[in-house]
């Protein structure tokens, strides 16, 4: 059946197409732009910044990357699938407090509360999946309202069972320690301690890029994101991928609420409003593209190190902490522009 | 063996049996009549031709063939079964590929991955189970020289190719994972006079192959270079139907161009 009924003619190089160079291949990489500034900002922070220098700053530094970068990952793939989360910031705290008030209240052991959690995240997920699906209103407003829901939620109900605006410590629970070595250990390396969300983030970083790359559902992520109406044409599961995306954002939202859980041992409830643009942040200076269809897990790790690098680097130079936001929308500006002319040079034909 | 479509081999369906019917067929948009009685069929080594101007439903046929939309008037016969397609997937499963208009590729992707978008080859076990990469880019390319085309780069994105390559792309793919029924909508459409010419001829080449080929198009000589069957469409409804013996261009054309109307034209801008 792959036996094509034209019979095989000599194929002619069409004398109008070049060959693509290897400047041009390299250029089409979707994260090249942020490599380039992540290796600048780097340098400049190295160079003004003697703390900087250090192996306790740069584990600092990729703690703080981390707790970006694993929601990232997860954000950036719902990107190129062609969606968006508002509600992945605040969902990280529901996910905490459900954990929390959830074991507390119940007095169950920790991991109850934990897998509680969990199913919560995923619902989540799945109710923005289903919805943005179903209504086909674009996902910037469905997710909107769940992130306006959650906030609210995420306040009233620990108000409502502690009487106060935050969940109560849980550390002399059950279970607490093996939930604790595995979601807010450290590790020590030449004397230097890193925290374990560093290789969770590493590690879902990994798994994201081969799932994208080496996978069917790569390849359909890439293709929902491109064009969903070709993509349905051709037989691609349209609805179950995009909903499947929507509940990976809810379980990396799930994996770092258990991070800020274990960490601090109880949680505000107020926390993790604005993160959701941070995380979109990270992807878009990345190298996604809001429109889907383009992007990678590793641009969107180096997205995550640049925040790092910045909102500790200002502070590791001695300058007021306020400019980070300044900062990063300068970074946001210069990858959006950036690129679009690389998108540009590469694909003209 | 690289793909569990059209598992049904051509031998098994008894002749003389069209490969899809329709059989007084109609599809309403609310209250907008798209489609009414509508009967068609296609066998196996035909070319069935379906004509029309703008509007005339031609889009609304394929997509109720390809399993788009679904029909609301009158009966789908595959290989004489009737059927509903819910979804474009079981019209593939059944070997009804559909290249369309806007030819259903990703523009950013490259070149191979749409070749095998919605049936990539993989292997290994699941959760390990990845894309046999190096396999479906030979794949790709061999096939693509099977059309006359030579890529520089089968990873380039499908957006920065030709339109007549895209085209060819896509046919290549539908005949590749199809090889039943081909539908084809104005595949000569954005094309120049030399590039329909090798799309024609790889249409007439499919349909000597054995496979049940529906062509839709405005072009009355493509269609009538390479057709067995003719099907006219004007405003939803059949307006001709007739076969490649009983019909001369000349009369397909005028019938095409609205027969009174394009006399009454000619009459008014007669010089």
């Amino acid at each position: 059946m792959s036996e094509s009924p034209v019979a095989t003619e000599t194929p002619l190089a069409d004398e109008r197409v070049t060959k693509t160079s290897p400047l041009q291949k390299l250029l089409l990489r979707p994260e090249l732009g942020a490599l380039v500034g992540a290796i600048g900002i780097y340098v400049f922070f190295f160079a003004v910044a003697d703390p900087f220098r250090s192996l306790d700053a740069f584990s600092t530094i990729m703690y703080s990357s981390s707790t970006i970068g694993i929601m990232a990952v997860g954000v950036a793939l719902l990107m190129i699938g062609g969606e968006f989360d508002l509600s992945a910031g605040v969902a990280v705290t529901t996910s905490a407090l459900t954990a929390s008030l959830f074991s507390y209240e119940f007095s169950t052991n920790v991991w109850v509360g934990i897998f509680v959690a969990l199913a919560v995240a995923l619902a989540i997920g799945f109710f923005n999946g289903y919805l943005v699906m179903k209504t086909k209103i674009p996902s910037f407003l469905i997710t909107l309202g769940t992130f306006l829901m959650l906030q609210g939620a995420n306040l009233a109900v620990t108000k409502l069972l502690t009487g106060q605006v935050a969940s109560r410590n849980i550390s002399d629970m059950d279970g607490f320690g093996l939930a604790d070595a595995i979601f807010a250990s450290d590790f020590s390396i030449a004397g230097t301690t890193f925290r374990i969300s560093i290789v969770w983030w590493l590690v879902f970083v990994a798994i994201a890029t081969w799932l994208l790359l080496r996978t069917k559902v790569g390849n359909w992520i890439y293709a929902v994101g491109g064009d969903a109406e070709s993509a349905r044409a051709v037989g691609v599961p349209v609805v179950k991928t995009k909903i499947g995306l929507f509940m990976g954002v809810g379980f990396l939202a799930w994996f770092a609420g258990m991070h800020l859980l274990f960490t601090f041992n109880s949680v505000q409830s107020g926390e993790g409003v604005g993160n959701e643009f941070i995380f979109i942040i990270a992807a878009v200076i990345g190298g996604c593209l809001l429109t889907g269809g383009y992007g990678t897990a590793i641009g969107a790790a180096i997205g995550a190190f640049i925040y790092g690098m910045t909102e500790k680097g200002i502070v590791y130079a001695g300058w007021n902490p306020d400019w980070v936001k300044f900062f990063l929308g300068v970074m946001l500006l210069l990858a959006t522009v950036t690129n679009l002319w690389v998108r540009n040079r590469a694909s003209r034909s | 063996m690289t793909s569990e479509l059209a598992d049904a081999p051509l031998e098994e369906i008894p002749t003389g049996v069209p490969l899809v019917q329709l059989k007084d067929v109609g599809k309403q948009y609310g209250h907008i009549i798209a489609l009414h009685g509508i009967n068609l069929k296609v066998g196996k080594g035909e070319v069935t031709c379906v004509l029309g101007d703008n509007g005339a439903g031609k889009s609304t046929l394929i997509k109720i063939v390809a399993g788009r939309h679904q029909h609301d008037e009158g009966q789908l016969l595959v290989d004489g079964q009737e059927v509903r397609l819910s979804s474009p997937r079981e019209a593939l499963n059944h070997g009804i590929a559909t290249v369309y208009q806007d030819l259903a590729v990703v523009p950013l992707m490259p070149v191979w991955r749409n070749f095998f978008l919605g049936s990539e080859m993989v292997d290994g076990f699941w959760p390990f189970r990845k894309l046999s990469i190096d396999q479906m880019r030979t794949t790709a390319k061999d096939e693509l020289h099977k059309m006359g085309i030579d890529l520089p780069d089968i990873d380039a994105p499908i957006g920065t190719l030709s339109g007549g390559q895209r085209q060819c792309v896509a046919i290549a793919r539908a005949v590749f994972f199809g090889a039943r029924v081909l539908i084809l909508d104005e595949p000569t459409a954005a094309l120049g006079v030399k590039q329909s010419g090798v799309v024609l001829r790889y249409i007439s080449a499919s349909a000597k192959s054995g496979l049940g080929v529906i062509f839709i198009t405005h072009n009355p000589h493509h269609a009538y270079m390479v057709g067995n069957h003719f099907v006219l469409l004007n405003r939803g409804r059949m307006t001709l139907d007739c076969k490649y013996e009983d019909i001369t261009l000349d009369q397909l054309t005028t019938e095409m161009a609205g027969g009174d109307e394009l006399q009454t034209l000619t009459h008014e801008l007669k010089r």
